[in-house]
């Protein structure tokens, strides 16, 4: 990845209104930025401010609410300069986090069909699949090609948001090697529950049924927001992603797909997932190694 | 006791103050989108301020009640009407069981609210009965009123907070004048210049302080959107993830309150059920005293966006703070 890193400059620090500190990282999305993101929110998470009230890591920025009544706008935006001069000075990075397979029925007829009733004025190219399209402007032989390109090295959570327990992910390569595929040229009003999307060089998965603009490639087997709660994976909290998780999309058919619907239905179906501890130098310095490291933990279960 | 919905009407939700600390995985606060005058309501009936109401969208709901309750609606204009006889707004109203409360047609904002006391006893949710329609969370089972619903009430004071001695209800029954809020046709909206309002050129900064703005039809919970003259953005080179329109960002965490104006043309103010995040420069951010103010806006009302220091929000909120606790004394009410 390029280096130095815009992210170890000093950060932008801005207010919206009374209640709201803003922290850009950086203007441009990389690993380094949300790392850094990550680290700030969870070092001001640990400070255990009186007055904090939301602390949203997002992709390479950083949102704060505070109760101004409680914590002066000056003292909070004190604190995190200070924790942020701490962080440059801290070369070595780290985050306990786990890494997650999440099956994905990809090429699947749910979003097909939605997909085929937003096309005209609303795709690049309404008159062939999603998919094609992402494989067209990636320079990519087929859909194979860039379904595997989607699965085969890990995803980074870098922010949760939009709606209720909706991921954004990043993809662990090289900048080089990330795909990358505008949105619909305007939003649907119809996005399938779980589709698996992509919107610039973001990944999401649609926790909610819904309007959206991204791309769509699949559709992800199990729940990852259940209010009911009925799932062991939920029993904690009815959101399953955190900032910070690391992905890996595993490929099933649809005859896997319906094995997993019906382990949702009778609620024995668990994630496989592992605690790893990520290593901001080691990705940065051996992508691909690394990952197959991280992805190894996952063998051992 | 409960509240039978016989019509439920356009949306007819339960909210209260919202829920916080839940914005890092996108559940918004929700809660009364006119704070104020939900408050007021509960103040009406011996409520605390953080009790749940039902909050109602232009057309409400017919409800009945199953036993006496002490009531209240306050917020937008409109004509109330229990067993089909008009009454009062902003005044404390005895209902007997199996009375009809119903509505006539709103006359100026949007929302106005019910209170009963002991407020409406849904479950809580991550600590609040708010309803959050989009992750089915909240209220009256994730989801807004429906004709059959038998919504529960809770008893006297269950509310929590304290409340008057003997009946639970304050002295005075109708909040005084100069304590209600004012629908008007034209408003001037405080916001603080911000997060990426250096991204306009002078000339879209210009435009979007001096324009004039209308809300359109395009306004919920998530937010209000504004036609008018448009604003122009810096042009650049997008940087990497952020998409290809100079109004885009790489995607963000988005301020309550925040304003955003994609492709430069028309602003929209994110409000109580906004999306947490997303990929849209936002360049201000309306100061939390006027959030009720643009909350009471209708399609239509012609709106001029104010620029003020951070340190005006903060006398602004004390000010608000400040009112709201003369209204409370002026009733003598408890908070």
């Amino acid at each position: 990845m390029t280096s130095p890193s815009p992210a170890l400059q000093e950060a932008r620090y801005t207010w919206g209104g009374d209640e709201f500190l803003f922290v850009e990282v950086a203007e441009g999305m990389s690993l380094a930025a949300n790392f850094k993101v990550m680290s700030l929110a969870k070092n001001l998470a640990d400070a255990g401010l009186d007055g904090i009230v939301d602390i949203c890591p997002a992709n390479a920025s950083l949102l704060v609410r505070f109760d101004p009544d409680v914590l002066p706008p000056s003292s909070l935006e004190s604190t995190v300069r200070d924790i942020e001069r701490e962080l440059i000075h801290d070369g070595e990075l780290s985050l306990g986090t786990r890494i997650i397979e999440v099956p994905v029925w990809y090429d699947d007829p749910f979003t097909a069909e939605v997909a085929q009733r937003f096309r005209e004025g609303f795709h690049q190219e309404p008159e062939g699949t999603d998919l094609d399209y992402a494989a067209k402007v990636n320079n990519l032989k087929d859909t194979a090609e860039f379904i595997q390109r989607h699965h085969e090295q890990p995803w980074l959570v870098s922010m949760v948001g939009f709606v209720a327990g909706l991921p954004f992910l990043f993809q662990l390569v090289d900048q080089d090697k990330q795909l990358q595929v505008p949105k619909y040229l305007s939003p649907r009003t119809d996005t399938p529950k779980l589709t698996v999307g992509h919107g610039g060089c973001f990944a999401a998965i649609y926790s909610v049924r819904g309007a959206g603009g991204y791309q769509m490639f699949g559709v992800a087997a199990a729940p990852i927001y259940d209010p009911a709660q009925s799932l062991a994976d939920f029993k904690d909290f009815m959101v399953f992603f955190r900032p910070g998780d690391i992905v890996k999309f595993k490929p099933v058919s649809e005859a896997e797909y319906n094995a997993i619907q019906a382990q949702v239905e009778d609620g024995s179906y668990r994630y496989r997932q592992v605690p790893v501890t990520f290593e901001l130098s080691k990705a940065l310095a051996d992508p691909e190694g690394y990952n197959q490291q991280l992805m190894e933990a996952l063998n051992v279960i | 006791m409960s509240f039978e919905i016989k019509n439920p009407g356009l949306a007819t939700t339960v909210q209260d103050q919202g829920r916080t600390g839940h914005y890092n995985v996108g559940i918004p606060q929700s809660g009364s989108m006119d704070q104020y005058s939900a408050e007021l309501g509960n103040a009406l009936v011996g409520n605390g301020p953080g009790d749940a109401v039902l909050e109602c969208t232009y057309l409400g709901p017919v409800l009945v009640t199953d036993a006496d309750a002490a009531v209240a609606v306050t917020g937008a204009p409109v004509e109330v009407k229990v067993n089909g006889e008009t009454r009062p707004q902003w005044t404390r109203l005895q209902l007997k069981a199996g009375d009809e409360l119903s509505f006539g047609t709103i006359q100026g904002g949007t929302r106005y609210y019910i209170a009963v006391q002991g407020g409406i006893d849904v479950p809580e949710v991550l600590g609040s009965r708010s309803t959050y329609l989009l992750g089915a969370i909240g209220g009256f089972q994730g989801r807004k009123l429906a004709a059959g619903d038998v919504v529960p009430v809770g008893g006297a004071g269950a509310g929590g907070a304290a409340v008057g001695q003997g009946s639970g209800l304050p002295e005075v029954d109708t909040v005084p004048e100069e304590f209600r809020p004012v629908f008007a046709k034209e408003q001037s909206v405080r916001i603080v210049l911000g997060l990426y309002d250096h991204r306009l050129t002078d000339a879209g900064r210009e435009s979007l302080l001096t324009g004039e703005w209308k809300v359109t039809p395009v306004a919920d919970r998530m937010g209000l959107r504004y036609s008018g003259p448009g604003v122009e953005w810096k042009e650049r080179e997008q940087p990497f993830g952020a998409g290809s329109d100079p109004s885009n960002i790489v995607d963000a965490g988005y301020a309550v309150g925040s304003i955003q104006i994609p492709g430069g043309t028309q602003p929209i103010i994110l409000h109580r059920d906004a999306v947490s995040g997303g990929g849209y420069a936002m360049v201000g951010t309306v100061i939390s005293a006027d959030m009720d103010l643009v909350a009471r806006a209708a399609p239509g009302t012609t709106t001029h966006f104010v620029a003020v220091s951070q340190d005006e929000a903060l006398v602004a909120r004390k000010e608000l703070a400040e009112l709201k606790t003369k209204a409370w004394e002026a009733l003598g009410a408890r908070r």
